[in-house]
């Protein structure tokens, strides 16, 4: 037997489960991480599973998670880019796990570039 | 949290498309390739397109693939969920032109309008807490919270929802008179018993959304006073009756129905009935008998189900997608509700959109959208290049709209003003190659077999009304047959007890109404001009046969001869005219005349 607060409390949790499928928003921040071949050797996975889990434990709900193919500068695997609305976006290099932790809260929730892992191609 | 969510259709449609094999497919290889607990794969209800089934949409792409077989899932897994390249060339084909295109942009979904297919293709109908984060329950929280039960029954009365099984008769009406008989017990019944040939809108939304209807009907229990609901579904609906059955379990171990709903002091419970296929239990007072578990047979009214229904108490039914509608009036107001639709419809409906048309499916369009729209936009148009000829709406209770009316808005009133009904929402398409004569003797076969055999205008009449439409396909009528057919129509119609006798004529009378010239050709030249009635037709060979001998060859009963490289003849007497010369000829040497 479940209470009206218990049936609210379900709904807010199954929302940040089922937000992954609601209609891809302009407004939304998308950080986009290179899984080909490359990445995923170079260790591009267990960086997307930090990505994801700092993103739900913070409640970002317009933040999405999403993955694209090899970038082609396969040698600075793995790569992610970040895209906020009506900003530059910003390209990561040679990321790991506690990389990506720092990415989410230093520059998706507090708007400041982490710049020791930004690309920089001289 | 997930970072793919795979949704695979599991509505009747493509699951007889194997659906449920590409389901366990990905789970396979979802966790050959270690990503059970980054990728969540589920089976949703009916997305719509169902000629597109079966179907599978990935997130948070949002990528629509379309006839995905159990061989294509691997490719899907390796490209698109490892390492995020979409497959595009399995891509919906509008989705695909230009790179990726959102499936909401694409015509067919771009027109439309979901209120009753809300969640349909997107939550898991067997999850419980899917429909919840969609604000699932929430209507009904409002309702005990804030609202008494007859501010209940003014919102739906103000939103001017009518009944979506065909009659339109306002629902909050229904509601009213319900809520104003006095007795000790009272019930709240759901029609689920869709049989019109080519409707599946009621069976969609009880595979898709199932809690909608369970939550509504408990909301139409606070509303009126009655704490026992029945659905009354066919058992031809097993998916349906499957994930209604799921639906009530969890709504019960959740405490959404049962004794003291969610802590209050409200009770309702519900459970399912099971109708043998009988069309006639689709009648309202047929289908409370049939729950009493007498035979299914329709009585006079009154007095209605309102004052006296299932049991011999007041009884309130109303249609699965009637019921689908109601949790979004609650939450979003009348005013929203009434802000679509026409002047006297409000709100959307849904349409089962089939025959010779590109985009088979479901769709939910706001009323008073045009026929042209629904047919040449949502729809994608006639294939073959072919021409429009009619679109059947109302099933067999109904009637033909003729491509002069292409433009009309689509609502109660005008349906039924030039010669049609809304019905429950089947619309089947017809294009020149359908011959209306052969499409009325095909309802009227249908209602003649349906009619429950009571009273005796219904049980004679369509048979004799059959009787004289085969004459005519036969080309055995004469003008005095076409005059005496419409005079019982209107018999059969002025006369019979319920809803199906009165309206099975109107196929007859709407076809007579708009092409009566083609029963004028079946009775005065004994022709048909689309070339369908068998009776009518003679195959022939003309001068362009090369003397192949193919058609010889492939004749079942050896009607047609011929030497090798000269004209061959068909021998009238033995042709069956089953046409499998005509398909077989390379060059188009023979004709039907």
């Amino acid at each position: 037997m479940k209470s009206i607060a218990d049936i609210n409390a379900i709904r807010e949790k199954m929302q940040k489960v089922l937000g992954t499928r609601d209609a891809q928003d302009d407004a939304d921040t998308r950080i986009v991480i290179g899984m080909a071949t490359c990445g995923i050797a170079a260790g591009a996975r267990p960086v997307f599973t930090a990505f994801l889990e700092e993103a739900a434990k913070r409640n970002l709900g317009n933040v999405k998670v999403t993955q694209s193919g090899c970038l082609g500068m396969c040698k600075f695997e793995p790569m992610a880019q970040v895209y906020i609305p009506g900003k530059e976006v910003v390209t990561y290099v040679k990321l790991d796990a506690e990389a990506a932790k720092r990415i989410v809260s230093e520059h998706i929730v507090n708007g400041n570039v982490v710049a020791e892992y930004t690309l920089d191609i001289e | 949290m997930y970072r793919n969510h795979i949704l695979v259709c599991g509505g009747t449609g493509c699951s007889s498309g194997n659906s449920k094999k590409v389901h366990d497919e990905f789970e396979i290889q979802i966790k050959e390739a270690g990503l059970e607990n980054e990728v969540k794969i589920i089976t949703t209800g009916c997305f719509g397109l169902c000629a597109c089934g079966p179907v599978v949409v990935v997130y948070p792409e949002g990528a629509f693939y379309q006839h995905i077989k159990p061989e294509n899932v691997k490719e899907i897994v390796d490209e698109h969920i490892i390492k995020g390249r979409i497959v595009s060339k399995l891509l919906y084909k509008e989705t695909s032109e230009t790179n990726i295109k959102a499936l909401n942009e694409t015509a067919f979904y771009k027109n439309q309008k979901r209120v009753a297919l809300k969640n349909c293709g997107y939550i898991d109908p067997e999850n419980v807490e899917e429909y919840i984060a969609y604000d699932g329950y929430q209507a009904l929280i409002k309702c005990y919270n804030e609202l008494t039960p007859q501010e209940v029954v003014d919102i739906v009365k103000a939103s001017g929802l009518r009944g979506r099984g065909g009659g339109g008769f306002p629902t909050g009406l229904k509601w009213q008179f319900t809520k104003n008989s006095v007795n000790d017990k009272k019930f709240v019944c759901c029609n689920a018993d869709e049989g019109d040939p080519g409707a599946f809108m009621d069976r969609s939304v009880l595979e898709g959304d199932p809690h909608a209807v369970i939550e509504a009907m408990t909301i139409a229990g606070y509303a009126i006073g009655s704490d026992q609901g029945y659905v009354y579904v066919r058992a031809e609906y097993p998916i349906a009756v499957k994930r209604l059955q799921i639906a009530i379990n969890q709504a019960k171990a959740y405490g959404l129905l049962g004794k003291n709903i969610l802590g209050t002091n409200n009770n309702f419970d519900l459970e399912i009935r099971l109708g043998s296929g009988a069309f006639v239990c689709g009648e309202e007072t047929a289908l409370m008998a049939s729950i009493e578990g007498l035979r299914g047979e329709p009585r006079p009214r009154p007095p209605f189900p309102a004052v006296k229904g299932l049991f011999g108490k007041p009884t309130l039914l109303n249609n699965v997608e009637t019921y689908a509608n109601i949790p979004q009036i609650i939450l979003k107001g009348a005013d929203w509700f009434a802000s679509m639709g026409t002047e006297k419809s409000k709100g959307t409906k849904v349409f089962a959109l089939g025959g010779k048309i590109t985009n088979t499916g479901l769709v939910e369009i706001p009323m008073g959208t045009t026929l042209r729209t629904i047919i040449e936009d949502i729809g994608g148009g006639i294939p073959n290049g072919k021409k429009f000829k009619a679109a059947q709406t109302g099933g067999p209770s109904g009637g033909c709209i003729p491509a002069m009316h292409f433009d009309i808005p689509m609502d109660y009133d005008n349906l039924i003003s030039i010669g049609s009904m809304m019905g429950s929402g089947g619309l089947i398409v017809m294009d020149e190659d359908n011959c209306m004569v052969d499409i009325a003797k095909f309802f009227l076969e249908f209602t003649q077999e349906e009619s429950c055999g009571k009273c005796t205008p219904c049980r004679i009449g369509t048979k004799r009304l059959l009787e004289y439409l085969e004459k005519i396909t036969e080309g055995k009528a004469t003008m005095q047959d076409l005059d005496d057919m419409e005079k019982l129509c209107y018999y059969i119609k002025d006369n019979s007890l319920c809803g199906l006798g009165q309206t099975a004529p109107n196929p007859v009378l709407s076809t007579l109404r708009y092409f009566r010239d083609e029963y004028e050709a079946h009775v005065k030249e004994k022709r048909c001009p689309a070339g369908v009635c068998k009776s009518l037709l003679q195959y022939y060979i003309t001068e362009d046969c090369k003397g192949c001998t193919l058609c010889a060859k492939k004749c079942p009963v050896g009607a047609i001869s011929g030497k090798v490289k000269e004209r061959h003849i068909i021998d009238v007497d033995k042709c069956i005219k089953c046409g499998v010369c005509k398909d077989v000829c390379k060059f188009g040497a023979v004709i039907k005349k």
